[in-house]
């Protein structure tokens, strides 16, 4: 992996993955570490986040690394017209490696191409965002023991979310059975579909959330955002049968865990925050280790 | 009918003959092909009737023999292109196009938030289907089908 960018999930193969799963465990028991000394990892944001940036930054300063970087395009020379090429040239002769995050799709994959160190895409608008996907398969199999053979119910969200795209791809290849619940025009769309059923991974279909949850493993909850409806109040209609509550997680799994990629607005209730099932906080915290092996792998340095 | 037909156009002495393009591409395949900036002698007639597609187009490009990868290009717009390989007036071989496994630069990426509708890049595409062409984009890994696809 020395060397490589990951620009989509697909970059990397199944034993890769696994890898990074094995790494990150090992960053988990140890977390700080000198190994990044030295190295200067650049921060490319231009599109806010919360989680991602402070985790990547985090995880860098917890090796030892030192960070350049701008957390808002307008700070940067792309205000003055700077195009992705020539920003990204110049940005790789500073740094080691570059952490980037672009509104625009198929950004990364072309900043890769033009970078001559490696570019860690840390979300293309629409398309990819794979350290996600790769700190979600952590939390899946540090909560669960194992990736194969689990119940994943996807919630909300499933037309644009691109988390619950790249994690239903990446899970296809440990044989899990879907339940994916959303409304009927954000469902999952038809080419993730067609993926799923060339590998033969079992899928089924839902309005409501009601008992597709009770068989789960994971329940994966997605935002489901207001701008994707042109009708307001089919807006308000939708998002109540959407939101998770704590009286929803009666007779569940004792094993089921619920995750989200955050940010949350309101469609897990608070209530759901202090019980056992709640993962979504650890899941972020998960991302630090995830991003510490990520880089390292990445930079050669284990 | 037959030489009628052939005469509409010109006969060549050598080169290739490109038949059966549907006449609203013929430009198009002109372009492509990069026909529009060589020296060689180009006849070429377009609206004729054709059983099969309607309104064709034909081409005839003197001196000029194409490699596979260069007339593979023109399968996008012109599926059902015929080439007639021409040596002394005698047609000595026949071939058709096949969609090529990779597509860069020709189509336009069909997503507006992609990089290449962005910035100056060439746009690249691996062919997912060519029964009914598929592209997917190496960029923004979105789909673009037959109907969508726009020429650049």
């Amino acid at each position: 992996m020395k060397n490589k960018s990951l620009v989509s999930i697909n970059d990397f193969t199944k034993e890769e993955c696994l890898r990074i799963l094995d790494l990150a465990e090992k960053f988990e028991a140890n977390p700080v570490q000198d190994i990044l000394k030295g190295k200067v990892v650049a921060t490319l944001f231009f599109e806010p986040s919360t989680r991602t940036r402070l985790s990547f930054e985090s995880a860098v300063c917890k090796l030892g690394g030192k960070i350049i970087g701008f957390t808002d395009a307008s700070s940067s020379s792309v205000s003055k017209g700077e195009s992705l090429n020539d920003t990204i040239r110049t940005v790789a002769n500073y740094s080691d490696v570059i952490v980037m995050r672009h509104p625009i799709e198929g950004s990364a994959r072309y900043a890769s191409e033009v970078s001559k160190v490696p570019v860690i895409n840390a979300g293309d608008g629409a398309n990819q965002h794979p350290t996600q996907t790769l700190l979600d398969l952590y939390s899946i199999k540090k909560t669960q023991g194992k990736l194969e053979n689990l119940n994943i119910c996807l919630v909300g969200d499933l037309k644009y979310g691109r988390t619950v795209h790249s994690l239903a791809m990446a899970l296809s290849d440990f044989n899990p059975s879907f339940n994916f619940v959303s409304p009927k025009f954000l469902q999952m769309p038809k080419e993730y579909k067609m993926y799923l059923d060339n590998k033969g991974v079992k899928y089924d279909e839902h309005e409501e959330m009601k008992d597709n949850i009770k068989n789960a493993d994971i329940v994966y909850v997605t935002r489901i955002q207001r701008e994707r409806f042109s009708d307001p109040i089919e807006y308000e209609r939708v998002k109540n049968a959407y939101i998770l509550r704590k009286k929803h997680l009666e007779g569940t799994k004792p094993n089921m865990k619920v995750m989200h990629p955050l940010p949350r607005v309101n469609e897990i209730h608070p209530d759901v925050d202090d019980t056992t099932q709640a993962y979504y906080f650890t899941q972020a915290l998960n991302g630090v280790y995830t991003r510490q092996a990520i880089l390292a792998a990445i930079l050669g340095l284990v | 009918m037959k030489d009628i037909k052939e005469l509409k156009v010109s006969a060549i002495k050598n080169g290739t003959v490109i038949d059966h393009i549907p006449a609203k591409s013929v430009f198009k395949v002109i372009s492509i092909l990069n026909l529009d900036k060589i020296d060689n002698h180009i006849t070429f007639g377009t609206n004729f009737e054709s059983k099969k597609l309607g309104l064709k187009g034909i081409i005839k490009i003197s001196e000029k023999y194409f490699e596979k990868d260069e007339i593979n290009k023109i399968a996008l717009i012109a599926p059902d292109a015929k080439l007639n390989i021409i040596k002394d007036y005698v047609v000595i071989e026949k071939k058709v196009v096949e969609v090529p496994e990779k597509i860069i630069g020709i189509v336009k990426c069909v997503n507006p938030k992609c990089i290449t509708n962005h910035e100056s890049i060439t746009t690249k595409f691996t062919i997912t289907s060519k029964q009914d062409v598929s592209l997917k984009c190496h960029y923004c890994e979105k789909i673009t089908n037959q109907e969508n696809i726009e020429i650049l």
